[in-house]
């Protein structure tokens, strides 16, 4: 075998700076929606963030296609190599999914797609009430799938580092 | 891995793990209104005009009566010294806009209609919109979405009674005394016996903000060209329940109809972040453009239907003030369109397509 015992630096920048970010987008969408006076300026942060987090998505799974991640220890039970494959799946899967119905939902409910003031993102799919009340109830439900998803990865990786302490939390702490 | 026996920690452990899984959970459940002592939310307010009235799958939670309307913008000379808005410096701004009844029934007769909206997306060609919602009264009801709430919920039929209980609108008015202006106001305002002369203002305060950065608080107003006539209370009486459609659709049959958008600037010291108070009409004032409405569509099948007037959704050059209600009406407004965009996907708005 002949794989690294640790994720590459890129891996571990993208890490941290996306978990931050998607935290903070996480609780930005939570207060936005109930707030009767800070939607929009916490919609104005909400917006740009989410294309940042997009894009960041692309730079993030070019470079682990490129680089092969750490191996999971040997021991470790089948239930929770399964459980970390999946959720790990699931996680790449809504970094790209959330923005893009963020963006396509705002499109078919016919929003400028606001990025900053005075520039606006093109719509990605065209006015429609059908596509915008499917998708705006889906973003908030994949939010709530995401949350529980990032809880679990803090529960597992805080067992790995401190129960049983196998190395796979320092993959993604430490370097080389 | 290298270290095939690593010492493992206690299971003890579990516990801090826990317990950090559950703040993050509960600091999440906090924000998002679950628990704790959560102030007043834009989803209590659309219950509260939900249940003044049956269900209207489809339909706006307020101002559900509404007619659509096509037309034309063009700025006067002095618009561009005031703002770098596009819409100030473009010869001519296609509008797309509605006019609404209050109330959450979409086919209320238009005689009992005492306060009427007028709702514009202005769409300029650099990509920018401004949206706008206007309405007939010259100030809102109260200072704060939470005045506005409470009276709201004091109009509703109480439960033994089945009528609005008089001693909940008279606490209402002892803690938002502001309101009694309203009341006053609707009690005594004539009523404009056409949309065609009625003039709608915009009652949140904004800023302008001009080339150099210079930033003027704003209250704008539709003014029509149209001569004033009072409605009388026979012709009232008597008239149809779409009256108001059908009395537009016979003036445009001979011409377009217009109203002048006027600014009116708050001099220092004014209330520009309370809406509930009008400032005074000595206040200096410049028109800015010219709306030119051409036709109208009805709402059901129309492009007015589907679009939220978020009167914060704002293009570069017009920025919102701090007023709390401006704010709420953005958030309030969002949770009425996405509960009516919903229905409309599930296909449960049957009543959305008849008219």
């Amino acid at each position: 075998m002949n794989r690294p015992r640790h994720f590459n630096l890129p891996a571990r920048l993208l890490h941290w700076s996306m978990a931050a970010a998607i935290l903070a987008m996480l609780f930005i969408g939570a207060g936005m929606v109930v707030s009767l006076r800070y939607r929009v300026p916490l919609l104005d942060l909400h917006r740009p963030l989410g294309l940042a987090i997009l894009l960041l998505a692309v730079v993030r799974l070019v470079n682990r296609l490129r680089h092969a991640p750490p191996p999971l220890p040997d021991d470790l039970p089948r239930l929770q190599v399964w459980a970390a494959k999946a959720s790990h799946w699931l996680l790449y899967a809504l970094m790209f999914a959330m923005p893009l119905i963020g963006w396509a939902m705002l499109s078919a409910g016919a929003y400028p797609v606001v990025l900053f003031k005075g520039v606006n993102l093109p719509a990605i799919l065209p006015h429609s009430p059908v596509m915008y009340g499917i998708l705006r109830p889906l973003h908030g439900v994949l939010a709530y799938l995401l949350f529980f998803t990032i809880l679990a990865h803090i529960g597992a990786a805080l067992f790995h580092a401190w129960v049983r302490r196998d190395g796979v939390f320092g993959q993604m702490a430490k370097g080389d | 891995m290298s270290t095939p026996q690593p010492r493992r920690g206690s299971p003890l452990l579990l516990l801090p793990i826990a317990l950090i899984v559950l703040a993050i959970a509960l600091a999440f459940a906090w924000v998002g209104g679950w628990i704790g002592n959560r102030k007043l939310t834009p989803q209590t307010m659309i219950n509260t005009a939900e249940a003044s009235g049956s269900p209207q799958p489809g339909f706006r939670r307020a101002h559900s009566k509404g007619i659509c309307m096509i037309g034309s913008f063009s700025p006067t000379p002095a618009a561009a010294q005031l703002s770098t808005a596009r819409v100030f410096s473009q010869a001519s701004t296609p509008v797309l806009g509605r006019f609404s009844n209050p109330g959450n029934d979409p086919y209320s007769p238009d005689n009992k209609a005492a306060v009427r909206g007028m709702a514009l997306q202005l769409k300029t060609d650099d990509g920018q919109e401004w949206r706008m919602a206007m309405n007939s009264f010259p100030f809102f009801a109260s200072s704060t979405p939470e005045g506005f709430q409470a009276m709201n919920a004091a109009k509703l039929p109480d439960p033994a009674t089945g009528k609005p209980d008089p001693e909940k609108m008279k606490a209402v008015l002892q803690r938002y005394p502001e309101i009694a202006n309203f009341m006053a106001w609707s009690k005594s305002a004539p009523t404009p016996d056409s949309l065609a002369n009625t003039r709608f203002n915009g009652v949140n305060a904004f800023r302008l903000i001009d080339a150099r950065g210079v930033q003027r608080a704003v209250r704008w107003s539709m003014r029509p060209h149209t001569p004033f006539v009072a409605a009388n209370a026979e012709q009232l009486k008597n008239a149809g329940r779409d009256y108001l459609a059908d009395d537009l659709n016979r003036r445009l049959a001979t011409g377009p109809l217009q109203w002048d958008l006027v600014m009116q600037f708050a001099a220092p010291g004014d209330p520009i972040e309370d809406p509930s108070k009008a400032w005074p009409d000595t206040r200096p004032e410049t028109t800015v453009g010219t709306l030119t409405l051409a036709r109208i569509e009805p709402q059901a099948a129309g492009p007015c239907r589907d679009l939220n007037f978020d009167p914060l959704i704002l293009p570069t050059g017009i920025a919102g003030t701090d007023d709390p209600v401006l704010h709420a009406r953005s958030s309030v407004y969002s949770v009425s369109f996405n509960r009516r965009e919903r229905e409309i996907s599930q296909g449960n708005a049957h009543n959305g397509s008849v008219r």
